[in-house]
Protein backbone atom coordinates (compact mmCIF):
# COMPACT_ATOMS: atom_id res chain seq x y z
CA UNK A 1 0.00 0.00 0.00
CA UNK A 2 1.40 3.32 -0.93
CA UNK A 3 -0.17 6.30 1.54
CA UNK A 4 0.14 10.08 0.17
CA UNK A 5 -0.11 12.03 3.03
CA UNK A 6 -0.60 16.21 2.89
CA UNK A 7 2.23 15.49 0.01
CA UNK A 8 3.61 19.00 -1.37
CA UNK A 9 6.03 19.79 -3.38
CA UNK A 10 7.53 23.76 -4.34
CA UNK A 11 10.20 24.01 -6.95
CA UNK A 12 12.66 27.08 -6.41
CA UNK A 13 14.52 27.91 -9.60
CA UNK A 14 15.90 31.61 -10.96
CA UNK A 15 13.49 32.93 -8.45
CA UNK A 16 10.37 31.85 -9.53
CA UNK A 17 8.61 29.29 -7.42
CA UNK A 18 6.19 26.65 -8.48
CA UNK A 19 4.16 24.42 -6.50
CA UNK A 20 4.21 21.74 -8.87
CA UNK A 21 2.24 19.79 -5.84
CA UNK A 22 0.07 20.44 -3.53
CA UNK A 23 -1.81 19.43 -0.68
CA UNK A 24 -2.11 15.90 -2.35
CA UNK A 25 -3.46 12.92 0.21
CA UNK A 26 -4.73 9.51 -1.34
CA UNK A 27 -3.91 5.59 -0.58
CA UNK A 28 -3.58 2.82 -3.02
CA UNK A 29 -4.64 0.10 -1.94
CA UNK A 30 -2.11 -3.05 -2.27
CA UNK A 31 -2.54 -5.06 -5.87
CA UNK A 32 -4.33 -2.07 -7.29
CA UNK A 33 -3.21 -0.12 -10.17
CA UNK A 34 -4.05 3.91 -9.39
CA UNK A 35 -3.41 6.17 -12.50
CA UNK A 36 -2.56 9.34 -11.94
CA UNK A 37 -4.06 11.39 -14.73
CA UNK A 38 -4.22 15.45 -15.69
CA UNK A 39 -3.20 17.99 -18.17
CA UNK A 40 0.57 18.17 -19.01
CA UNK A 41 2.41 19.95 -16.36
CA UNK A 42 -0.20 19.42 -13.96
CA UNK A 43 2.47 17.42 -11.54
CA UNK A 44 2.25 13.84 -12.36
CA UNK A 45 5.72 12.75 -13.30
CA UNK A 46 6.64 15.08 -9.67
CA UNK A 47 3.89 13.18 -7.88
CA UNK A 48 5.65 9.66 -9.29
CA UNK A 49 9.39 10.41 -8.32
CA UNK A 50 8.59 11.21 -5.29
CA UNK A 51 8.10 8.01 -4.37
CA UNK A 52 11.24 6.55 -5.12
CA UNK A 53 12.82 9.57 -3.78
CA UNK A 54 13.63 10.83 -7.01
CA UNK A 55 12.84 13.86 -5.97
CA UNK A 56 12.13 15.04 -2.49
CA UNK A 57 9.64 15.82 -0.39
CA UNK A 58 8.74 19.93 0.43
CA UNK A 59 5.76 18.78 2.63
CA UNK A 60 3.71 16.14 3.88
CA UNK A 61 4.84 11.85 3.81
CA UNK A 62 5.14 8.99 1.48
CA UNK A 63 3.99 5.49 3.33
CA UNK A 64 5.13 2.26 1.79
CA UNK A 65 4.16 -1.18 2.75
CA UNK A 66 3.93 0.60 6.60
CA UNK A 67 7.22 2.27 6.32
CA UNK A 68 7.90 6.31 5.24
CA UNK A 69 10.62 6.52 2.56
CA UNK A 70 12.53 9.29 3.97
CA UNK A 71 13.44 6.68 6.83
CA UNK A 72 14.74 4.01 4.24
CA UNK A 73 17.76 4.71 2.55
CA UNK A 74 17.26 5.83 -1.41
CA UNK A 75 19.33 3.51 -3.04
CA UNK A 76 17.80 0.36 -0.91
CA UNK A 77 14.01 2.13 -1.37
CA UNK A 78 14.60 2.12 -5.40
CA UNK A 79 16.21 -1.34 -5.36
CA UNK A 80 12.27 -2.35 -4.02
CA UNK A 81 10.16 -0.20 -6.25
CA UNK A 82 9.99 -0.59 -10.15
CA UNK A 83 10.39 2.16 -11.92
CA UNK A 84 9.51 2.21 -15.80
CA UNK A 85 9.63 5.59 -17.80
CA UNK A 86 8.16 6.76 -21.39
CA UNK A 87 12.02 7.13 -22.69
CA UNK A 88 12.50 2.74 -21.70
CA UNK A 89 16.17 4.25 -20.24
CA UNK A 90 17.30 1.04 -21.51
CA UNK A 91 21.49 0.87 -21.08
CA UNK A 92 22.23 1.14 -24.87
CA UNK A 93 25.71 -0.68 -23.56
CA UNK A 94 24.25 -3.58 -22.25
CA UNK A 95 22.72 -6.83 -23.85
CA UNK A 96 18.25 -7.57 -23.25
CA UNK A 97 19.82 -9.98 -21.10
CA UNK A 98 22.11 -7.27 -18.50
CA UNK A 99 19.24 -4.94 -19.13
CA UNK A 100 16.77 -7.25 -17.92
CA UNK A 101 19.05 -8.28 -14.83
CA UNK A 102 19.90 -5.05 -13.79
CA UNK A 103 18.65 -4.93 -10.36
CA UNK A 104 19.10 -9.00 -9.36
CA UNK A 105 22.68 -8.53 -10.58
CA UNK A 106 23.24 -5.25 -7.60
CA UNK A 107 21.41 -7.74 -5.23
CA UNK A 108 23.97 -10.13 -5.93
CA UNK A 109 21.33 -12.94 -7.37
CA UNK A 110 23.32 -16.14 -8.56
CA UNK A 111 23.96 -17.04 -12.33
CA UNK A 112 21.45 -19.51 -12.45
CA UNK A 113 18.64 -17.99 -10.39
CA UNK A 114 19.02 -14.75 -12.50
CA UNK A 115 18.90 -17.21 -15.57
CA UNK A 116 15.20 -18.45 -14.44
CA UNK A 117 14.09 -15.38 -13.69
CA UNK A 118 14.85 -14.16 -16.92
CA UNK A 119 13.46 -16.43 -18.88
CA UNK A 120 10.23 -16.61 -16.52
CA UNK A 121 9.81 -12.57 -17.58
CA UNK A 122 10.52 -12.74 -21.20
CA UNK A 123 7.88 -15.65 -21.44
CA UNK A 124 5.48 -13.44 -19.64
CA UNK A 125 6.12 -10.44 -21.99
CA UNK A 126 6.00 -12.55 -24.85
CA UNK A 127 9.42 -12.54 -26.16
CA UNK A 128 11.07 -15.42 -26.58
CA UNK A 129 14.50 -15.79 -24.05
CA UNK A 130 17.03 -17.33 -26.34
CA UNK A 131 16.21 -14.86 -29.25
CA UNK A 132 16.97 -11.89 -27.46
CA UNK A 133 19.24 -12.85 -24.64
CA UNK A 134 22.51 -11.22 -26.33
CA UNK A 135 21.03 -8.84 -28.26
CA UNK A 136 21.25 -5.21 -27.58
CA UNK A 137 17.95 -2.59 -26.91
CA UNK A 138 18.36 -0.42 -30.35
CA UNK A 139 17.75 -3.43 -32.63
CA UNK A 140 14.22 -4.00 -31.12
CA UNK A 141 10.70 -2.08 -31.64
CA UNK A 142 9.89 0.81 -29.45
CA UNK A 143 7.24 -1.56 -28.72
CA UNK A 144 9.47 -4.16 -28.20
CA UNK A 145 11.76 -1.72 -25.63
CA UNK A 146 8.78 -0.73 -23.55
CA UNK A 147 8.31 -4.53 -22.75
CA UNK A 148 11.80 -4.71 -21.75
CA UNK A 149 11.58 -1.86 -19.95
CA UNK A 150 8.81 -3.52 -17.79
CA UNK A 151 10.34 -6.70 -17.11
CA UNK A 152 13.15 -4.97 -15.91
CA UNK A 153 11.43 -3.35 -13.51
CA UNK A 154 10.01 -6.68 -12.26
CA UNK A 155 12.87 -8.30 -12.88
CA UNK A 156 13.72 -8.19 -8.79
CA UNK A 157 9.77 -9.30 -8.25
CA UNK A 158 9.67 -5.57 -6.31
CA UNK A 159 5.86 -5.07 -4.60
CA UNK A 160 5.73 -1.61 -5.84
CA UNK A 161 5.99 -0.36 -9.58
CA UNK A 162 5.97 3.56 -10.64
CA UNK A 163 5.14 3.74 -14.17
CA UNK A 164 5.42 7.42 -15.85
CA UNK A 165 4.12 7.00 -19.52
CA UNK A 166 5.27 3.57 -20.59
CA UNK A 167 3.21 3.11 -23.33
CA UNK A 168 2.70 6.86 -24.57
CA UNK A 169 5.07 7.36 -27.23
CA UNK A 170 4.10 4.19 -28.90
CA UNK A 171 1.29 4.22 -31.45
CA UNK A 172 -2.47 3.62 -30.59
CA UNK A 173 -2.36 -0.34 -32.10
CA UNK A 174 0.48 -1.32 -30.07
CA UNK A 175 -0.75 0.55 -27.31
CA UNK A 176 -3.87 -1.17 -26.83
CA UNK A 177 -1.85 -4.63 -27.26
CA UNK A 178 0.29 -3.85 -24.43
CA UNK A 179 -1.95 -2.61 -22.04
CA UNK A 180 -4.06 -5.85 -22.76
CA UNK A 181 -0.77 -7.79 -22.45
CA UNK A 182 0.08 -5.92 -19.05
CA UNK A 183 -3.73 -6.14 -17.88
CA UNK A 184 -3.01 -9.56 -17.80
CA UNK A 185 0.21 -9.51 -16.06
CA UNK A 186 -0.80 -7.51 -13.32
CA UNK A 187 -3.65 -9.91 -12.38
CA UNK A 188 -0.71 -13.23 -12.22
CA UNK A 189 1.86 -10.68 -10.51
CA UNK A 190 -0.70 -8.15 -8.10
CA UNK A 191 2.16 -5.15 -7.62
CA UNK A 192 0.50 -2.05 -6.09
CA UNK A 193 0.89 0.46 -9.03
CA UNK A 194 1.50 3.89 -9.26
CA UNK A 195 0.80 4.95 -13.72
CA UNK A 196 0.91 8.36 -14.75
CA UNK A 197 -0.92 8.68 -17.72
CA UNK A 198 -2.72 11.55 -19.52
CA UNK A 199 -4.88 9.69 -22.14
CA UNK A 200 -8.78 9.26 -20.24
CA UNK A 201 -9.24 5.88 -22.02
CA UNK A 202 -5.86 4.53 -20.69
CA UNK A 203 -6.90 5.38 -17.25
CA UNK A 204 -10.05 4.16 -17.68
CA UNK A 205 -9.00 0.67 -18.89
CA UNK A 206 -6.21 0.24 -16.75
CA UNK A 207 -7.23 2.14 -13.17
CA UNK A 208 -8.81 0.71 -10.32
CA UNK A 209 -9.07 3.94 -8.86
CA UNK A 210 -7.99 7.77 -10.61
CA UNK A 211 -6.66 10.36 -9.13
CA UNK A 212 -6.99 13.67 -11.18
CA UNK A 213 -4.73 16.39 -11.13
CA UNK A 214 -4.58 20.16 -11.88
CA UNK A 215 -2.23 22.60 -11.29
CA UNK A 216 -0.75 20.05 -8.30
CA UNK A 217 -4.55 19.60 -6.66
CA UNK A 218 -5.96 16.51 -5.95
CA UNK A 219 -9.42 17.12 -7.91
CA UNK A 220 -10.58 13.91 -7.64
CA UNK A 221 -9.53 10.21 -6.80
CA UNK A 222 -12.12 7.40 -7.27
CA UNK A 223 -13.03 4.39 -8.94
CA UNK A 224 -13.21 4.87 -13.52
CA UNK A 225 -16.96 4.68 -12.75
CA UNK A 226 -17.06 6.92 -9.55
CA UNK A 227 -15.25 9.10 -11.68
CA UNK A 228 -17.44 9.25 -14.76
CA UNK A 229 -21.09 8.83 -13.03
CA UNK A 230 -20.20 11.61 -10.33
CA UNK A 231 -17.43 14.14 -11.42
CA UNK A 232 -16.51 16.36 -8.31
CA UNK A 233 -16.40 19.39 -10.35
CA UNK A 234 -16.31 21.54 -13.64
CA UNK A 235 -12.87 20.43 -14.30
CA UNK A 236 -13.61 16.54 -14.06
CA UNK A 237 -16.70 16.93 -16.13
CA UNK A 238 -15.01 18.88 -18.72
CA UNK A 239 -11.69 16.47 -18.26
CA UNK A 240 -13.54 13.48 -19.30
CA UNK A 241 -15.80 14.80 -22.14
CA UNK A 242 -19.18 14.80 -23.02
CA UNK A 243 -19.02 11.10 -24.13
CA UNK A 244 -18.91 10.13 -20.84
CA UNK A 245 -21.80 8.14 -20.60
CA UNK A 246 -20.19 6.18 -23.64
CA UNK A 247 -17.23 5.80 -22.19
CA UNK A 248 -19.32 4.33 -18.28
CA UNK A 249 -20.81 1.61 -20.79
CA UNK A 250 -17.83 0.30 -21.92
CA UNK A 251 -16.49 -0.37 -18.17
CA UNK A 252 -19.51 -2.53 -18.00
CA UNK A 253 -20.52 -6.14 -19.69
CA UNK A 254 -23.99 -7.10 -20.95
CA UNK A 255 -23.64 -10.25 -17.75
CA UNK A 256 -23.45 -7.71 -15.34
CA UNK A 257 -26.41 -5.52 -16.77
CA UNK A 258 -28.61 -8.70 -16.97
CA UNK A 259 -27.79 -9.65 -13.26
CA UNK A 260 -28.04 -6.52 -11.56
CA UNK A 261 -31.14 -5.53 -13.13
CA UNK A 262 -32.82 -9.38 -13.20
CA UNK A 263 -33.66 -8.80 -16.52
CA UNK A 264 -36.25 -11.44 -17.20
CA UNK A 265 -37.44 -10.36 -20.52
CA UNK A 266 -38.05 -13.86 -22.21
CA UNK A 267 -36.47 -14.59 -25.47
CA UNK A 268 -39.32 -14.98 -27.52
CA UNK A 269 -38.76 -11.75 -29.56
CA UNK A 270 -35.94 -13.24 -31.39
CA UNK A 271 -33.88 -9.30 -31.75
CA UNK A 272 -31.79 -9.81 -35.16
CA UNK A 273 -28.38 -9.56 -33.23
CA UNK A 274 -26.86 -11.76 -30.50
CA UNK A 275 -23.93 -10.62 -27.97
CA UNK A 276 -22.64 -12.82 -25.61
CA UNK A 277 -21.79 -12.28 -21.78
CA UNK A 278 -18.74 -10.33 -21.62
CA UNK A 279 -19.44 -7.88 -24.51
CA UNK A 280 -18.91 -4.45 -23.23
CA UNK A 281 -22.09 -2.48 -23.21
CA UNK A 282 -20.71 -0.02 -26.04
CA UNK A 283 -20.95 -2.09 -28.42
CA UNK A 284 -24.21 -3.44 -26.74
CA UNK A 285 -25.58 0.20 -27.12
CA UNK A 286 -24.29 -0.39 -31.38
CA UNK A 287 -25.86 -2.91 -32.05
CA UNK A 288 -29.12 -1.80 -30.52
CA UNK A 289 -29.09 1.22 -32.41
CA UNK A 290 -28.95 -0.54 -35.37
CA UNK A 291 -31.71 -3.45 -34.20
CA UNK A 292 -35.16 -2.26 -35.83
CA UNK A 293 -37.10 -2.62 -32.18
CA UNK A 294 -34.01 -1.52 -30.49
CA UNK A 295 -32.82 -4.26 -28.64
CA UNK A 296 -30.67 -7.77 -28.39
CA UNK A 297 -30.14 -10.69 -27.23
CA UNK A 298 -27.78 -12.09 -25.05
CA UNK A 299 -26.10 -15.46 -25.22
CA UNK A 300 -24.55 -17.64 -22.57
CA UNK A 301 -21.54 -19.66 -22.81
CA UNK A 302 -23.38 -22.81 -24.17
CA UNK A 303 -25.62 -20.44 -26.85
CA UNK A 304 -28.13 -20.26 -25.46
CA UNK A 305 -30.44 -16.84 -24.67
CA UNK A 306 -30.04 -15.52 -21.40
CA UNK A 307 -31.75 -12.33 -21.58
CA UNK A 308 -32.71 -9.64 -24.00
CA UNK A 309 -31.25 -6.38 -23.15
CA UNK A 310 -33.70 -3.08 -24.66
CA UNK A 311 -32.41 0.86 -25.27
CA UNK A 312 -34.68 1.77 -22.07
CA UNK A 313 -32.34 -0.93 -19.95
CA UNK A 314 -29.15 1.56 -21.03
CA UNK A 315 -30.94 4.77 -20.87
CA UNK A 316 -32.18 3.74 -17.23
CA UNK A 317 -28.89 2.52 -15.77
CA UNK A 318 -27.18 5.55 -17.14
CA UNK A 319 -29.21 7.36 -15.43
CA UNK A 320 -29.02 5.82 -11.97
CA UNK A 321 -25.59 7.38 -10.33
CA UNK A 322 -25.70 5.27 -7.58
CA UNK A 323 -25.99 1.64 -9.62
CA UNK A 324 -24.05 -0.63 -7.15
CA UNK A 325 -22.66 -2.56 -10.13
CA UNK A 326 -19.01 -3.35 -9.62
CA UNK A 327 -17.10 -2.40 -12.90
CA UNK A 328 -15.87 -5.52 -15.09
CA UNK A 329 -12.63 -7.27 -13.86
CA UNK A 330 -10.40 -5.76 -16.18
CA UNK B 1 64.91 8.51 -55.64
CA UNK B 2 66.83 10.25 -53.31
CA UNK B 3 64.46 9.59 -50.26
CA UNK B 4 64.20 5.74 -50.65
CA UNK B 5 68.12 5.94 -50.70
CA UNK B 6 68.46 7.62 -47.89
CA UNK B 7 65.66 5.02 -46.02
CA UNK B 8 67.89 2.44 -46.99
CA UNK B 9 70.69 3.67 -46.05
CA UNK B 10 69.76 5.27 -42.61
CA UNK B 11 67.17 2.44 -42.18
CA UNK B 12 68.17 1.50 -38.51
CA UNK B 13 68.74 4.77 -37.26
CA UNK B 14 65.38 5.69 -39.05
CA UNK B 15 63.67 2.54 -36.78
CA UNK B 16 65.17 3.99 -33.91
CA UNK B 17 64.27 7.67 -34.05
CA UNK B 18 60.92 6.21 -34.75
CA UNK B 19 60.77 4.18 -31.72
CA UNK B 20 61.76 7.41 -29.62
CA UNK B 21 59.25 9.62 -31.15
CA UNK B 22 56.43 6.79 -30.06
CA UNK B 23 58.00 6.42 -26.76
CA UNK B 24 57.56 10.19 -26.62
CA UNK B 25 53.97 10.24 -27.51
CA UNK B 26 52.95 7.15 -25.93
CA UNK B 27 54.23 8.37 -22.41
CA UNK B 28 52.47 11.89 -23.18
CA UNK B 29 49.42 10.71 -23.91
CA UNK B 30 49.69 7.78 -21.45
CA UNK B 31 49.74 10.69 -18.88
CA UNK B 32 47.44 12.15 -20.35
CA UNK B 33 44.57 9.56 -20.30
CA UNK B 34 45.46 8.70 -17.05
CA UNK B 35 45.13 12.40 -15.66
CA UNK B 36 42.89 13.78 -18.03
CA UNK B 37 39.89 10.82 -18.13
CA UNK B 38 39.37 11.09 -14.18
CA UNK B 39 39.44 14.84 -14.65
CA UNK B 40 37.13 15.02 -16.89
CA UNK B 41 34.70 12.57 -15.22
CA UNK B 42 35.31 14.81 -12.15
CA UNK B 43 34.30 17.45 -13.74
CA UNK B 44 31.20 16.43 -15.31
CA UNK B 45 29.95 15.71 -12.09
CA UNK B 46 31.17 19.44 -10.41
CA UNK B 47 29.69 21.90 -13.88
CA UNK B 48 30.61 24.59 -11.47
CA UNK B 49 34.36 23.68 -12.41
CA UNK B 50 33.88 22.31 -15.44
CA UNK B 51 33.79 25.83 -17.49
CA UNK B 52 37.22 26.89 -15.97
CA UNK B 53 39.35 23.80 -16.12
CA UNK B 54 38.47 23.29 -19.82
CA UNK B 55 39.11 27.56 -20.42
CA UNK B 56 42.33 26.20 -19.09
CA UNK B 57 43.05 23.64 -21.12
CA UNK B 58 41.98 25.57 -24.56
CA UNK B 59 44.22 28.25 -23.34
CA UNK B 60 47.41 25.77 -22.93
CA UNK B 61 46.40 24.62 -26.90
CA UNK B 62 46.78 28.42 -28.45
CA UNK B 63 50.48 28.47 -26.72
CA UNK B 64 52.66 27.79 -30.09
CA UNK B 65 54.83 24.88 -29.23
CA UNK B 66 57.73 26.79 -29.70
CA UNK B 67 57.08 28.77 -27.19
CA UNK B 68 56.19 26.63 -24.72
CA UNK B 69 58.86 24.86 -24.97
CA UNK B 70 60.65 27.99 -24.50
CA UNK B 71 58.58 28.48 -21.11
CA UNK B 72 59.07 25.13 -19.88
CA UNK B 73 62.97 25.64 -20.53
CA UNK B 74 63.50 28.14 -17.38
CA UNK B 75 61.35 25.86 -15.11
CA UNK B 76 63.08 22.44 -15.44
CA UNK B 77 66.31 24.02 -15.50
CA UNK B 78 65.92 24.67 -11.82
CA UNK B 79 66.23 20.84 -11.77
CA UNK B 80 68.50 20.59 -14.24
CA UNK B 81 66.50 18.98 -16.76
CA UNK B 82 66.00 21.91 -18.99
CA UNK B 83 66.50 20.30 -22.31
CA UNK B 84 65.46 16.58 -23.15
CA UNK B 85 62.91 14.11 -22.71
CA UNK B 86 60.86 15.50 -19.57
CA UNK B 87 60.35 18.96 -20.79
CA UNK B 88 59.59 17.60 -24.35
CA UNK B 89 56.48 14.75 -22.48
CA UNK B 90 55.51 17.52 -20.33
CA UNK B 91 54.36 20.00 -22.72
CA UNK B 92 52.77 17.05 -24.85
CA UNK B 93 50.93 15.96 -21.89
CA UNK B 94 50.08 19.83 -21.68
CA UNK B 95 48.94 19.35 -25.26
CA UNK B 96 47.00 16.75 -25.02
CA UNK B 97 44.68 17.26 -22.00
CA UNK B 98 42.07 19.02 -23.84
CA UNK B 99 40.65 16.84 -26.21
CA UNK B 100 40.71 14.06 -23.69
CA UNK B 101 39.36 16.30 -20.93
CA UNK B 102 36.71 17.89 -23.33
CA UNK B 103 35.65 14.56 -24.58
CA UNK B 104 35.20 12.70 -21.18
CA UNK B 105 33.21 15.54 -19.92
CA UNK B 106 31.24 15.90 -22.73
CA UNK B 107 30.68 11.99 -23.64
CA UNK B 108 29.38 11.60 -20.03
CA UNK B 109 27.66 14.98 -20.21
CA UNK B 110 25.37 13.68 -23.23
CA UNK B 111 24.71 10.26 -21.68
CA UNK B 112 20.81 10.06 -22.57
CA UNK B 113 19.09 11.58 -19.35
CA UNK B 114 16.43 9.10 -19.58
CA UNK B 115 19.58 6.60 -19.36
CA UNK B 116 20.86 8.29 -16.43
CA UNK B 117 16.98 8.82 -14.83
CA UNK B 118 16.53 5.03 -14.95
CA UNK B 119 19.98 3.84 -13.65
CA UNK B 120 19.36 6.48 -10.58
CA UNK B 121 16.04 5.06 -10.45
CA UNK B 122 16.78 1.57 -10.27
CA UNK B 123 18.67 2.02 -7.64
CA UNK B 124 22.28 2.41 -8.50
CA UNK B 125 24.95 4.03 -6.52
CA UNK B 126 26.76 7.05 -7.89
CA UNK B 127 29.77 4.62 -8.43
CA UNK B 128 27.47 2.03 -10.02
CA UNK B 129 26.25 4.49 -12.71
CA UNK B 130 29.21 5.88 -13.62
CA UNK B 131 31.49 2.18 -13.87
CA UNK B 132 28.61 0.01 -15.49
CA UNK B 133 26.55 2.76 -17.29
CA UNK B 134 28.34 6.03 -17.96
CA UNK B 135 31.71 5.05 -18.88
CA UNK B 136 30.91 2.16 -21.35
CA UNK B 137 28.71 4.73 -23.27
CA UNK B 138 31.30 7.66 -23.07
CA UNK B 139 34.02 5.38 -24.46
CA UNK B 140 33.97 5.78 -28.36
CA UNK B 141 33.84 9.33 -27.91
CA UNK B 142 36.42 9.91 -25.22
CA UNK B 143 38.78 7.31 -27.79
CA UNK B 144 38.00 9.95 -30.34
CA UNK B 145 39.58 12.69 -28.31
CA UNK B 146 42.41 10.06 -27.78
CA UNK B 147 42.93 9.81 -30.93
CA UNK B 148 42.91 13.38 -31.75
CA UNK B 149 45.44 14.00 -28.85
CA UNK B 150 47.70 11.18 -30.44
CA UNK B 151 48.00 12.60 -34.03
CA UNK B 152 48.60 16.31 -32.61
CA UNK B 153 51.51 14.90 -30.51
CA UNK B 154 53.26 12.95 -32.86
CA UNK B 155 53.50 16.29 -35.54
CA UNK B 156 54.22 18.47 -32.21
CA UNK B 157 56.69 16.06 -31.27
CA UNK B 158 58.67 16.85 -34.28
CA UNK B 159 59.56 20.05 -33.07
CA UNK B 160 60.88 18.66 -29.21
CA UNK B 161 64.07 17.84 -31.11
CA UNK B 162 64.97 21.09 -30.95
CA UNK B 163 65.02 20.52 -27.34
CA UNK B 164 66.77 17.19 -27.59
CA UNK B 165 64.45 15.26 -26.80
CA UNK B 166 64.96 12.79 -29.71
CA UNK B 167 62.08 11.54 -32.49
CA UNK B 168 61.94 11.98 -36.00
CA UNK B 169 62.02 15.97 -35.60
CA UNK B 170 66.04 15.28 -35.56
CA UNK B 171 65.80 14.41 -39.31
CA UNK B 172 64.27 18.16 -39.85
CA UNK B 173 66.39 19.99 -37.19
CA UNK B 174 69.30 18.62 -38.53
CA UNK B 175 68.30 18.51 -42.33
CA UNK B 176 67.80 22.59 -41.80
CA UNK B 177 70.92 23.21 -39.78
CA UNK B 178 72.94 21.70 -42.90
CA UNK B 179 70.66 22.46 -45.81
CA UNK B 180 70.38 18.72 -46.52
CA UNK B 181 66.83 18.64 -48.51
CA UNK B 182 66.10 15.01 -48.70
CA UNK B 183 66.74 14.72 -44.74
CA UNK B 184 64.60 17.39 -44.08
CA UNK B 185 61.71 15.65 -46.39
CA UNK B 186 62.76 12.29 -44.63
CA UNK B 187 61.62 13.33 -41.29
CA UNK B 188 58.60 14.77 -43.10
CA UNK B 189 57.46 11.52 -44.57
CA UNK B 190 58.37 10.15 -41.64
CA UNK B 191 56.30 12.30 -39.33
CA UNK B 192 53.06 12.29 -41.66
CA UNK B 193 53.09 8.26 -42.50
CA UNK B 194 54.19 7.93 -38.89
CA UNK B 195 50.60 10.43 -37.89
CA UNK B 196 48.31 8.45 -40.53
CA UNK B 197 49.19 5.33 -40.10
CA UNK B 198 48.09 5.75 -35.65
CA UNK B 199 45.37 7.50 -36.66
CA UNK B 200 44.16 4.92 -39.00
CA UNK B 201 44.95 2.31 -35.92
CA UNK B 202 43.07 3.94 -33.27
CA UNK B 203 40.44 4.65 -35.94
CA UNK B 204 39.65 0.93 -36.05
CA UNK B 205 40.43 0.58 -32.62
CA UNK B 206 37.94 3.04 -31.84
CA UNK B 207 34.84 1.24 -34.06
CA UNK B 208 35.55 -1.85 -32.29
CA UNK B 209 34.39 0.37 -28.74
CA UNK B 210 31.76 1.62 -30.75
CA UNK B 211 28.40 -0.06 -30.62
CA UNK B 212 26.73 -0.38 -34.17
CA UNK B 213 23.55 1.65 -33.31
CA UNK B 214 26.38 4.78 -33.41
CA UNK B 215 27.87 3.62 -36.90
CA UNK B 216 23.44 3.64 -38.38
CA UNK B 217 22.49 6.77 -36.48
N1 LIG C 1 13.12 20.58 -11.82
C1 LIG C 1 12.12 21.49 -11.88
N2 LIG C 1 12.34 22.78 -11.54
C2 LIG C 1 11.34 23.68 -11.58
N3 LIG C 1 10.08 23.41 -11.97
C3 LIG C 1 9.80 22.14 -12.34
C4 LIG C 1 10.81 21.12 -12.31
N4 LIG C 1 10.24 19.96 -12.73
C5 LIG C 1 8.94 20.24 -12.99
N5 LIG C 1 8.68 21.55 -12.76
C6 LIG C 1 7.36 22.20 -12.91
O1 LIG C 1 6.43 21.53 -12.08
C7 LIG C 1 5.20 21.35 -12.74
C8 LIG C 1 4.81 19.90 -12.79
O2 LIG C 1 5.72 19.20 -13.62
P1 LIG C 1 5.57 17.64 -13.93
O3 LIG C 1 6.74 17.24 -14.74
O4 LIG C 1 5.32 16.92 -12.67
O5 LIG C 1 4.25 17.62 -14.84
P2 LIG C 1 3.52 16.41 -15.56
O6 LIG C 1 2.15 16.38 -15.01
O7 LIG C 1 4.32 15.18 -15.45
O8 LIG C 1 3.46 16.91 -17.05
P3 LIG C 1 3.59 16.07 -18.43
O9 LIG C 1 2.27 15.43 -18.67
O10 LIG C 1 3.87 17.14 -19.43
O11 LIG C 1 4.71 15.11 -18.26
C9 LIG C 1 5.34 22.02 -14.09
O12 LIG C 1 4.79 23.30 -14.02
C10 LIG C 1 6.83 22.08 -14.31
O13 LIG C 1 7.16 23.21 -15.07
MG1 LIG D 1 5.31 13.86 -16.88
Amino acid sequence: MIEFQHVTKVYQSAGATTKAVDDVSFAVEEGEICVLLGPSGCGKTTLLRMVNRLIGLTNGDIIVNGRNINSVNPVELRRTIGYVIQQTGLFPNMTIFDNVCTVPKMLGWSRAKMHDRYEELMVMIGLDPKEYAKRFPWELSGGQQQRIGVARALAADPPVMLMDEPFGALDPIIRDHLQREFLKIQQTVKKTIVFVSHDLDEALTLGDKIAILKSGKLMQFGTPDEILSAPANDFVSSFIGADKSLKRLSLFTAGQLLQSRRITRICSSKPSVAVQMDTDLRTVLAHILADPNGEVSVLDKTGNCAGVIHYNDLARFLEDDSNEMEPAAN
Amino acid sequence: MELLAFFQSHWSEAVGLTLQHLRLVGASVGIAIVTGVPLGIYVSQKESLAEFILALAGMVMTIPSIAMFGILIPILSLINQGIGFLPAVIALILYSELPIIRNTYLAIKNVDPSVRDAAVGMGMTPRQRLLKVELPIAIPVIMAGVRVAVVMTIGIGAIAAYIGAGGLGVYIAQGISNSYTTMIQAGAVAVSVLAICADVILASVQRLYTPKRQATT
